[in-house]
């Protein structure tokens, strides 16, 4: 064993190995920044050199990008309030909040100095445990697995904010959402409105982005100032890095958190950053801050998405069970490479493995320090008009929503899914609960199901999950009493009752209209989730339906509120009527941003992607930002250069539209 | 100053009627001249994402179809993903030209729900032309606590519960599933499975009790619990001779195949219609289970300088000594004999296919 170890480290550290590793790096890094775009655009990228390399160059060069994919991914999450890729979702949540405080720097640094350890945490425990995790991983069977996705929703409570059966609704939109396409049990489609694309189901990267970055962009658009209020990144630097070391027995807990979910084959790494978070609120003694820029909640998420990588190899490399999204590509890598995942990763491929650990280990650190480096120059975005970056964050945004499936209808589901989140954030239904519950539904449905058949009703007595079932209600009883909404934490004053609030939800019924007709679309869709699952088979139909039934009981409830209850009940929040409350909106809707997004995507469904966005980005300079044409021309065609690099070495067409139908054009157009 | 005109003219009016010449000629000239692909890109058509099985064999075989295609030509390979690559065979089948330009790499997945007659699949296989089909073999086995020793004693099993981990019944784990038919096994297929490893992560948790595995992954994660002790190879799927009979493994010489297997249970040799929808399946999933495929139309001198690309890449030393690790150690199958699997393939007898879509409707709630 300590022979594979000194032999993989004599072979990691020659100069040949350094450099293409410091390429995945690179790699990693860039993917990582640009919102949207992860672990496998990253390997879609490398893995036309991969074949024809040797082995540990290219596996340097792969595990490199995993690496630092998590670590690169905070900028944009801090800077602007999008998630750089679906494993930093959670960082929005109190990293933005600071940056608009103008402590930037702090953030990151935060969240680059436990990114590293959490990445440094997971290397060490791929190293130690490989050896004999294996018993451990096949100890853990699909009822421990069905228990594992309830813990996760039971996170659903942390983040439901004043009123918690928003959070229950909205985690039951997700689920619904989430039971789209082919049900495990028997591959009937459900709820796919009779389109092909939805036969699949809704893709994360599309849920994610739509989510949150739609409605954000959008947002920052409608203001049209630079993200950060302050003058100046704030002294930060050192005191991101104290606060990291201050918290460090957090940062170990969050690393084992996400360690541990990504050694479990299955469990999946999409929500490991909301666990963390959620986790970091329940053990914080005063959770006020959280959600108004507390660094805890940046540190507790970045900790545990770089050490999930590290998991995530074990079953990775042990049974050929990726842990993760991007470990299902570095699995295709390996396979080139002429590497079979499977016992012998632990026996005579053993120094192997190991050349993977430190790889792992290696760039975590490498990673974290390019970031560092990189901060300075980047965090200065946040003090630029945002109308200046906003056509190239959108154009990032469609392009990694495209990676999807590669279709045109990649786009419009972003649309749709971007609209959905705009009115969600509006009225105060928790997105992270909505995104919670669609990650965990096919999980929670596949492995109930599972279980049954393997075990009946009797798998409730196993003692795993009997214990993880005391943990779930531990941990819903414990978000109960701290819940953090986008508006802060429940405040109590002194005698323990809620702190008097403003009224956030409109005085009349005519303030209300708003909420009230979204209310009743939801429970409209719900109504269909019933009906459209009724008819199907008993396996089929067992899972969305009562989800639907459930919701409709609560849905009811709120819409009953919204109709009735005296202004002020939590049932009641319009983010506009509580922004000019607090007199601090600027009175602009934020419909005419949606409208830039109507223009973009109608255009692209009529002419095509890259003909669309040119005149989109050249539109916007000029009418929004009134830049001159001249260095409108110059943004534009950098623009359209960087998307046909990419392009090219993805080998794709970007969406055709209507005119590709009809006239053959040469790439990139066609 | 007229004069230079005048040639200038003179010259441009032979220009014309050379270009006339050879733009009428060319076709003629190009027809007589041999296939070249210098400077071109190619692109090879993968209807799933990056990173599995499909794509990888794709990925490992475009750099040495640019080494023996005529010119070199650069290959890539483009994925397609969507409908479990229905949507990327549809769009090959509607868009690619016959110019040689573009390839498809088809599977298993995109074969089945052809024999199936899925009403989402646009693809004609009988339009296409197959340049190369890669075959792959399977190991069924059980725990070895159910006391099983080989096929002889497959009637210990009657009042045992067999439990399989399964990818879904229309998928690749239809050729099991009927294979377990045929032997009168009774076995409980338990969905949802996201990969045949996940199955096989079943089997070693204890929840499954038998489990099949394709032949690289059998050798790799299953081999090893055999030689423990753990688990006892039952029949292989077999492999199929040049002119499509099922016949043993060469990687598991000593392993009956199914045919044998359902022989050496039932007493007879396998026929009837459960048997022909079950040996379409077969071939379609294992012994053609990947294929290479030229667009309809595509004229005889291209069509043949693939094959003759394939010839040579089969024999390219690198190539042989890749394949073991990356292939599952298969030799790769061309000409008659690829076309011989291809007609097997996707060929099924209607009769056979209603038999096959009644019993997945009525035991497995698929919907076609």
């Amino acid at each position: 064993m300590f022979e594979a170890m000194q032999s993989a480290f004599l072979a990691l550290i020659s100069i040949h190995h350094f450099a293409y590793m410091f390429l995945g790096i690179v790699v990693g890094l860039g993917v990582g920044i640009l919102p949207g775009l992860g672990g496998i655009a990253g390997m879609s990228l490398l893995m036309p050199f991969i074949y024809g390399m040797d082995q540990i160059s290219a596996l340097a060069m792969l595990v490199g990008m995993v690496a630092v994919i998590p670590t690169g991914d905070t900028f944009t999450s801090v800077l602007m309030g999008i998630p750089g890729s679906s494993a930093s979702q959670a960082t929005v949540l109190d990293g933005f909040p600071l940056a608009r405080k103008g402590q930037a720097a702090r953030a990151l640094s935060a969240a680059f100095s436990a990114s590293l350890l959490g990445g440094v945490f997971g290397a060490v425990m791929l190293t130690g445990f490989v050896v004999v995790a294996k018993p451990l991983i096949l100890s853990f069977t699909t009822a421990e697995l069905f228990m594992f996705s309830l813990l996760g929703l039971s996170v659903v409570g942390v983040l439901a904010g004043e009123s918690i059966m928003r959070g229950v609704v909205a985690a039951g939109l997700g689920l619904m959402v989430g039971a789209m396409g082919a049900a495990p049990a028997t591959g009937e489609s459900r709820f796919d409105l009779g389109i092909d694309y939805l036969q699949d189901g809704i893709p994360l990267v599309i849920i994610g982005l739509g989510l949150f970055a739609i409605p954000e962009i959008a947002d920052l658009i409608r203001r049209s100032r630079p993200i950060a209020s302050g003058s100046g990144l704030g002294a930060g630097w050192l005191q991101g890095v104290r606060d990291t070391l201050k918290n460090w027995f957090l940062v170990m807990r969050c690393s084992a958190l996400g360690t541990f979910i990504g050694s479990i084959p299955g469990l999946g790494g999409g929500v490991v950053d909301w666990i963390a978070y959620g986790h970091a609120v329940q053990t914080s003694k005063d959770s006020s801050e959280f959600g108004k820029g507390e660094v805890k909640g940046v540190i507790a998420p970045e900790a545990a998405n770089n050490a999930l990588q590290g998991g995530a190899l074990m079953p990775t490399l042990l049974f050929g069970i990726p842990g993760s999204g991007s470990m299902a590509v570095f699995l295709g890598g390996m396979a080139l490479l002429g590497l079979q995942p499977g016992p012998s990763m632990v026996t005579t491929d053993l120094q192997l493995t190991y050349t993977i650990a430190w790889t792992l280990a290696f760039s975590s650190i490498v990673g974290a320090a390019i970031c560092f480096f990189l901060a300075v120059p980047i965090a200065r975005l946040t003090f630029v008009p945002f109308n200046l970056i906003a056509p190239f964050m959108i154009m990032i945004i469609c392009f990694a929503a495209f990676q999807a499936r590669r279709d045109l209808t990649d786009l419009l589901v972003l649309f749709a899914v971007g609209m959905v989140g705009i009115f969600l954030r509006r009225f105060g239904w928790p997105r992270p609960a909505f995104l919670i519950g669609f990650v965990l539904s096919s999980q929670a449905e596949n492995y109930l199901y599972q279980a049954l058949q393997f075990y009946g009703w009797e798998f409730v007595q196993r003692p795993g999950v009997l214990i993880i079932g005391a943990l779930a209600i531990g941990s819903t009883l414990m978000a109960l009493r701290s819940r953090v909404s986008e508006d802060g934490a429940v405040s109590f004053d002194a005698d323990g009752k809620k702190a008097d609030k403003p009224v956030l939800g409109g005085t009349s019924k005519t303030e209300r209209r708003p909420q009230i007709v979204f209310a009743i679309v939801l429970l409209a869709t719900f109504l269909y989730g019933v009906l459209s699952s009724a008819p199907l088979s008993f396996l089929g139909s067992v899972f969305p339906f009562y989800t639907s039934v459930l919701m409709i009981a609560f849905m009811g409830y709120m819409v009953m509120m919204l109709l009735v209850a005296k202004p002020g009940h939590s049932a009641h929040f319009d983010q506009e009527l509580a922004a000019k409350a607090k007199g601090a909106d600027d009175g602009t809707s934020v419909w005419p941003s949606v409208g830039w997004f109507v223009f973009l995507f109608g255009m692209t469904a009529l002419f095509g992607f890259i003909l669309s966005i040119a005149v989109f980005i050249m539109t916007f300079l000029m009418v929004r930002t009134r830049l001159g044409i001249l260095r409108s021309l110059i943004y534009t065609g950098l623009c359209i250069a960087f998307m046909c690099t990419l392009g090219h070495f993805l080998t794709l067409d970007f969406p055709p539209g209507l005119l590709q139908h009809y006239v053959d054009m040469p790439w990139p157009l066609k | 100053m007229k004069s230079t005109m005048n040639r200038t003219r003179r010259d441009l009016l032979g220009a014309t009627a050379a270009l006339v010449a050879a733009a009428v000629f060319s076709p003629l000239a190009a027809h007589a001249d041999a296939v070249d692909f210098s400077d071109e890109t190619i692109e090879f058509i993968m209807p799933f994402g990056v990173g599995g099985g499909s794509d990888t064999w794709a990925r490992f075989n475009a750099p040495f179809l640019s080494r023996y295609l005529p010119g070199q030509p650069t290959v890539v390979v483009k994925n397609v993903p969507g409908g479990g690559s229905i949507t990327g065979a549809n769009q090959f089948a509607k868009r690619a030209k016959a110019d040689g330009m573009s390839v498809l790499g088809t599977s298993a997945s995109t074969q089945f729900p052809y024999l199936l007659d899925d009403k989402r699949v646009k693809y004609e296989y009988k339009d296409w032309l197959v340049v190369l089909a890669a075959p792959t073999g399977g190991v069924a086995y059980l725990n070895s606590e159910l006391g099983v020793e080989s096929l002889a004693d497959l009637g210990k099993l009657k009042d045992q519960r067999l439990i399989y981990g399964s990818q879904g019944a229309t998928s690749l784990d239809l050729v099991p599933l009927l294979a377990f038919r045929l032997l009168g096994l009774d076995v409980q297929h338990v969905f949802g499975m996201k990969s045949r490893g996940e199955g096989r992560l079943a089997f070693e948790r204890g929840e499954a009790n038998i489990d099949f595995q394709t032949t690289s992954a059998y050798l790799k994660s299953s081999l090893p619990m055999v030689e423990e002790g753990k688990a006892v190879p039952l029949f292989s799927i077999g492999a199929a001779d040049d002119n499509g009979k099922i016949v043993r493994d060469p990687n598991f010489p000593d392993l009956p195949h199914i045919g044998e297997a359902v022989e050496m249970v039932t007493g007879k040799p396998p026929e009837g219609i459960e048997w022909e929808a079950f040996k379409a399946f077969l071939i379609a999933g294992f012994p053609a289970q990947k294929l290479l495929m030229l667009p309809k139309g595509t004229s005889e001198d291209i069509v043949e300088a693939y094959r003759e690309a394939v010839r040579k890449m089969k024999d390219d030393p690198e190539y042989q000594a890749a394949k073991v690790d990356a292939l599952g150690g298969y030799e790769q199958v061309t000409d008659e004999a690829a076309d011989a699997l291809f007609a097997e393939g996707t060929t099924i007898d209607p009769e056979a296919r209603d038999w096959v879509r009644a019993l997945l409707e009525k035991d497995y709630n698929a919907r076609f």
